[in-house]
């Protein structure tokens, strides 16, 4: 500027000079469609904020869509699932998954078909062998076959499933269990238990933790400290004893549905601990605000002071939480069922459909038992995805 | 205490008003440390008039602020304000009930214009806050009310829906300042209200405080470190020192001829915006006391440069040395301490 | 203050040319430096003043290739004459490499805003000061000791054989900043990049850290650059400055200069709005609006939006360039001369 003797311009580093001009690659286009989305977000709320954070976060709004996937085949488990989870065959006895083919042996295209099989006791290695005849009739595998007649979710009449063979031989997607029943229908059936247990047991230690936390956080003084001690004690007790002890105690003559409302029960009544002191920490940090006190110097009640200042203000954290407690619950009502002390046969879970891969034995000859482990494994992980996600975006405030 | 001529004017009185905290270190901990923020302070603040009270972080002059308009409880003395009627109340000793019955009358201005506003809410629930809570209005009145304050600070009706985070700091300060006009109050405790803003924007909020006050009658508690603020906004001055007032007066009298030696120290400590104009030479040694564990007798003691035996021994009595020019230092009749030098050459007629 | 320094006719110790450093965010490129020169001087201190959002901290952190996360330095050079007297230009270097690692421990330092989030809560203060010492030279543990030691007791730490073992949060503010400043000097750079150094402090305590930095360059010798939103904080440690608005510089002179006769409009409106200690008047001048946002700025000049004199067609058309208006001073302004900013490939961005 003062003298213009310019030393010889030096380069910049590769990799630092890649990413100046990639990024002036990118941010040469579009400039007006930024500009827009930037001005509608200047008079947005603090939902519209973390919308629009949410939707930037691409493993977060997949792993939504997954999870939304998984709750509708939940829902429309009846349509979905070919067969009756508690269908047997005889026949096939931990028949592995079906081959499902799609040309005709003699080469030409015919659209999805199954073999005609069987299973049959290996004398040699007591293990249950797929038979499947030379001249096996092709089954075709066809969308939307007729059935008997059934109530979908219990009210809508149906007669078709989703897919399945119009044969007496069923398809296996994923494979028999010990007593010839299509795992795949026991999954998806089971999914109804296990992916709505969460939503039960966080709904009841919601309201304890937001109650139990907003009470020690905004009294404080003595209540806090008493809270406080006894979240301490809840959450000392090693978990799975204490659930163990707790579902012992329910009665065995007690129906699928009564048994799981008491799992659900179980479950919050341990999961509330965590959600309490993210409430109390909360309002700590908030009643500090300026915000707060220009509200009290504003005339503001207690009750008005929490009801428009601090519940707002925790709400996205506390949703935040709940998508990461979800999938506590679940693990929590599959461990319990692993065991065998949760969801009793004839109802089934995820948890006790992995009972039957207990044994070493079993599980070496037939994998496919582990199914089940896969669906809790994709749950839990779409669920820590969206609570990750969610996080980012739970303060559109913060820098 | 504070008793004055000009004390019929007053508005505000606060009489002997201590705050205590106890430092917690635990439960059940027997001799916790006794904080006292604020130790033994009178005042008083007349109708229309803006009282600074400056000094440094630690010297309790925030505590002070939030005592008066209760947003703390004062452990000892009263604050005295005086109502339409023309009567008295002690709002240190009423119900929080009984005082939102009178918190219309006064209200505050915060320093981080980021916090002060719930970023949940829209420009126009935050002014009509206490509003709703203060009078019973219908909401389009509520609504009419809030866009006169809103014109009054430079905002208009355009911004009613829009959320904070739609304002620049000196803007969301505005708004601020529309929440505590809302209900015409007399009194606006203003807590380092411009310290957080670009000076630019400084300018236009200190201006914008002046012509409201002029208007309304407002008084104000400007509660400011930077002394240049100060000059401009005060028409007296209250110095704090670790939780005590050690100098109250005119604000040009305060300037020109302190009589305590923290004032002096921290009127030369003032950075000069002139640079041909040397700062005078006297520099403050040491920091601010803590508050947990003051020196004996004057605080200052450690500090001073007059510092004699008997200012560590004994506490300085706060004394009216002449009419309206409070103090307290053992020496402040025989000491000549040096003000703020005077500028020769005002700034803005040479650039004219 | 030495107004000699700025006449030198020594070359810089820092010339920085054409820095652009510009956050890539969803909404649009923030432009938060665009287009910065400036130089430093051997022994001299000059200051970066402006208010929030300016580019003026950005800026200091560029020097040291700090800039983190979205922002990227687009162009621009920094030429530093190291210690043994060698130039480099410190946007060459990549800014994770060993040769950058050591232009920043050894060549230059930055001393923060708020010491308390620059210190390690975990670490003694010798320790954190020690650190450098054992990253950058040979020497034993106990020379680094005796080191630290006498930096701490030099910038003003009583007792600094007690204080080394102390933990950040055992100091005061006004101590912290003194420590902050001895792991800043304590390999003795060249030059010192100062960003809001007093600006978490109380008046009093101000005043001591700015003569200390005062005492400190005197004694050392080292270069300095003050960036702050206060000039009168550091009018007195300062031979020039540069008045930073928008991402540009908009005005740069000696600092009697800029006090006695600025010549930009921002520069003369800033000036008249602040309350000047000693000299009180009724209103105050104000400048209307706010600072406007840096992202994706309009091609015309920054201050177009608040300016009093600002000229439809003209100030809005194109962005004027720094031009020299009298002896070393230095004015971007279309009132004073047309010459307009030449465009890069970012412009148009």
């Amino acid at each position: 500027m003062s003298d213009t003797t310019t030393s010889a311009p030096a380069p910049r580093p590769k990799k630092v000079q890649d990413r100046i001009d990639r990024l002036r690659a990118q941010y040469s286009t579009g400039g007006d469609r930024r500009r827009q989305r930037a001005e509608q977000l200047y008079s947005a709320s603090q939902w519209q904020l973390m919308r629009a954070k949410f939707g930037k976060h691409k493993l977060a709004m997949v792993s939504l869509y997954l999870l939304i996937l998984f709750y509708v085949v939940a829902i429309l488990a009846d349509f979905i699932a070919p067969y009756d989870p508690q269908e047997r065959s005889r026949q096939h006895i931990f028949a592995p998954p079906s081959a499902i083919h799609f040309f005709a042996p003699d080469g030409g295209f015919v659209g999805p078909y199954v073999f005609d099989s069987r299973t049959r006791v290996n004398p040699k290695t007591f293990k249950y062998d797929l038979i499947v005849a030379d001249n096996a009739d092709m089954n075709p595998v066809v969308l939307f076959p007729k059935t008997d007649p059934y109530l979908l979710m219990g009210v809508i009449p149906m007669s078709v499933k989703l897919f399945g063979t119009t044969s007496r031989q069923p398809v296996f997607l994923l494979g028999a269990d010990n007593l010839g029943r299509d795992l795949f229908s026991r999954i998806v059936h089971a999914s109804r238990v296990s992916l709505f247990v969460g939503f039960g047991g966080v709904l009841i230690s919601f309201v304890l933790g937001v109650a139990l936390g907003g009470i020690s956080g905004y009294v404080g003084g003595k209540v806090d400290v008493i809270i406080q001690r006894t979240i301490e004690l809840v959450m000392s007790v090693p978990q799975i004893p204490l659930w163990m002890a707790l579902a012992a105690a329910i009665p065995a003559e007690w129906t699928g549905i009564q048994t799981y409302f008491a799992i659900t029960l179980v479950l919050s009544l341990v999961g509330w601990t965590g959600l309490a002191r993210v409430v109390r920490g909360r309002i700590l940090s908030m009643r500090e605000e300026d915000y707060v006190m220009a509200a009290r110097i504003s005339s503001a009640s207690s009750w008005s002071i929490i009801t428009r200042h601090l519940i707002p203000g925790f709400t996205s954290y506390l949703i935040v939480h709940i998508t990461i407690a979800i999938p506590f619950m679940i693990l929590g009502e599959t461990t319990l069922s692993f065991l065998g002390i949760g969801i009793r046969a004839p109802d089934v879970s995820w948890g006790s459909l992995l009972q039957q891969a207990q044994d070493v034995v079993v599980l070496s000859n037939y994998v496919w038992l582990l199914w089940p482990a896969a669906f809790v494994v994709a749950a839990v992980v779409l669920f820590n995805f969206i609570g990750d996600g969610l996080r980012d975006a739970a303060d559109p405030y913060a820098k | 205490m504070s008793g004055q001529a000009s004390d019929d004017n007053a508005i505000l009185r606060v009489e002997q008003v201590s705050k205590q905290f106890v430092s917690r270190s635990g439960i059940g901990a027997r001799n916790a440390p006794v904080i006292r923020a604020v130790d033994n302070v009178s005042l008083h603040i007349n109708a229309g008039e803006t009282l600074a009270v400056v000094g440094e972080s630690g010297s309790g002059k925030s505590t002070l602020g939030r005592s008066i308009v209760r947003a703390i409880d004062p452990s000892q003395g009263a604050v005295q304000l005086k109502l339409d009627t023309g009567e008295w109340v002690d709002l240190a000793r009423l119900s929080e009930r009984q005082l939102r019955q009178l918190r219309r009358h006064f209200h505050m201005i915060f320093q981080d214009p980021y916090s002060s506003l719930d970023p949940r809410m829209t420009v126009f629930d935050i002014i009509a806050e206490p509003l709703i809570y203060n009078e019973r209005v219908s909401r389009a009145e509520a609504r009419r009310r809030v866009i006169e304050v809103l014109e009054l600070v430079g905002l208009g009706e355009r911004h009613l829906n829009h959320y904070p985070h739609a304002f620049s700091g000196g803007q969301r300060q505005r708004i601020g300042i529309a929440r505590s006009l809302i209900c015409k109050p007399r009194l606006i405790v203003c807590d380092e209200a411009v310290s957080a803003l670009d000076v630019s924007v400084q300018a236009q909020i200190l201006n914008l405080l002046k012509d409201l006050q002029q208007r309304f009658g407002l008084a104000f508690m400007f509660i400011a470190h930077d002394i240049a603020v100060v000059e401009f906004i005060a028409h007296r001055i209250a110095v704090m020192y670790v939780g005590r007032m050690v100098e109250l007066g005119e604000t040009r009298a305060i300037i020109d001829r302190p009589l305590h030696p923290y004032t002096e120290a921290l009127l030369s400590s003032v950075p000069m915006t002139d640079p041909t104009r040397e700062r005078s030479g006297k520099r403050l040694s040491g920091e601010i006391a803590s508050p947990i564990n003051p020196p004996s007798g004057c605080h200052f003691h450690p500090r001073c440069p007059y510092a004699t035996e008997r200012c560590k021994a004994e506490i300085p009595q706060w004394r009216e040395l002449e009419p309206g020019r409070f103090v307290a230092c053992h020496f402040a009749a025989e000491l000549r301490l040096a003000g703020m030098i005077q500028s020769h050459t005002p700034h803005h007629e040479l650039h004219k | 203050m030495t107004p000699s320094a700025s006449l030198k006719s020594t070359e810089p110790r820092l010339k920085v040319e054409g820095l652009k450093t510009y956050f890539f965010l969803d909404h649009g490129i923030l432009k938060a430096v665009d287009g910065v020169d400036f130089h430093v001087g051997e022994a001299e201190s000059v200051g970066i003043i402006g208010e929030s959002g300016c580019g003026k901290s950005i800026t200091a952190q560029s020097m040291l290739q700090l800039v983190r996360g979205r922002g990227q330095i687009v162009a621009g050079h920094a030429v530093l004459r190291r210690k043994q007297g060698e130039m480099v230009d410190i946007l060459s270097l990549d800014p994770d490499s060993a040769e950058m690692r050591s232009v920043r421990g050894d060549d230059a330092s930055i001393i923060f805003q708020e010491p308390m989030t620059s210190f390690s809560p975990v670490h003694t203060i010798g320790f954190q000061i020690g650190e450098m010492l054992r990253l950058h030279t040979k020497l034993s543990e106990a020379q680094i000791r005796e080191r630290v030691i006498a930096m701490l007791g030099r910038v003003g730490i009583s007792n600094p054989e007690v204080r080394i073992d102390e933990y950040p949060h055992q100091l005061s503010g006004g101590m912290r900043q003194r420590a902050m400043i001895a792991m800043a000097l304590i390999c003795h750079p060249q030059i010192v990049i100062a960003d809001e150094p007093t600006t978490a402090l109380d008046v009093t305590i101000q005043a001591q850290i700015l003569d200390l930095m005062r005492d400190l360059q005197d004694e050392l010798g080292m270069s300095i650059v003050y960036i702050t939103h206060n000039m009168a904080v550091v009018a007195e440690n300062v031979s020039r400055v540069y008045v930073m608005y928008l991402g540009r510089v908009v005005e740069t002179t000696t600092t009697e200069r800029l006090f006695k006769d600025p010549k930009h409009p921002y520069t003369q409106k800033l000036l008249r709005s602040i309350p000047h200690p000693g000299r009180p008047v009724e209103r105050l001048e104000v400048i209307e609006g706010s600072v406007p946002s840096a992202v994706d700025p309009p091609r015309r000049c920054g201050f177009f939006t608040r300016c009093p004199s600002a000229m439809a067609g003209v100030c809005d058309a194109a962005i004027p360039a720094l031009t020299k208006v009298d002896d070393e001073h230095w004015a971007r302004c279309f009132l004073l001369s047309d010459e307009k900013e030449a465009e890069d490939e970012w412009s148009s961005l």
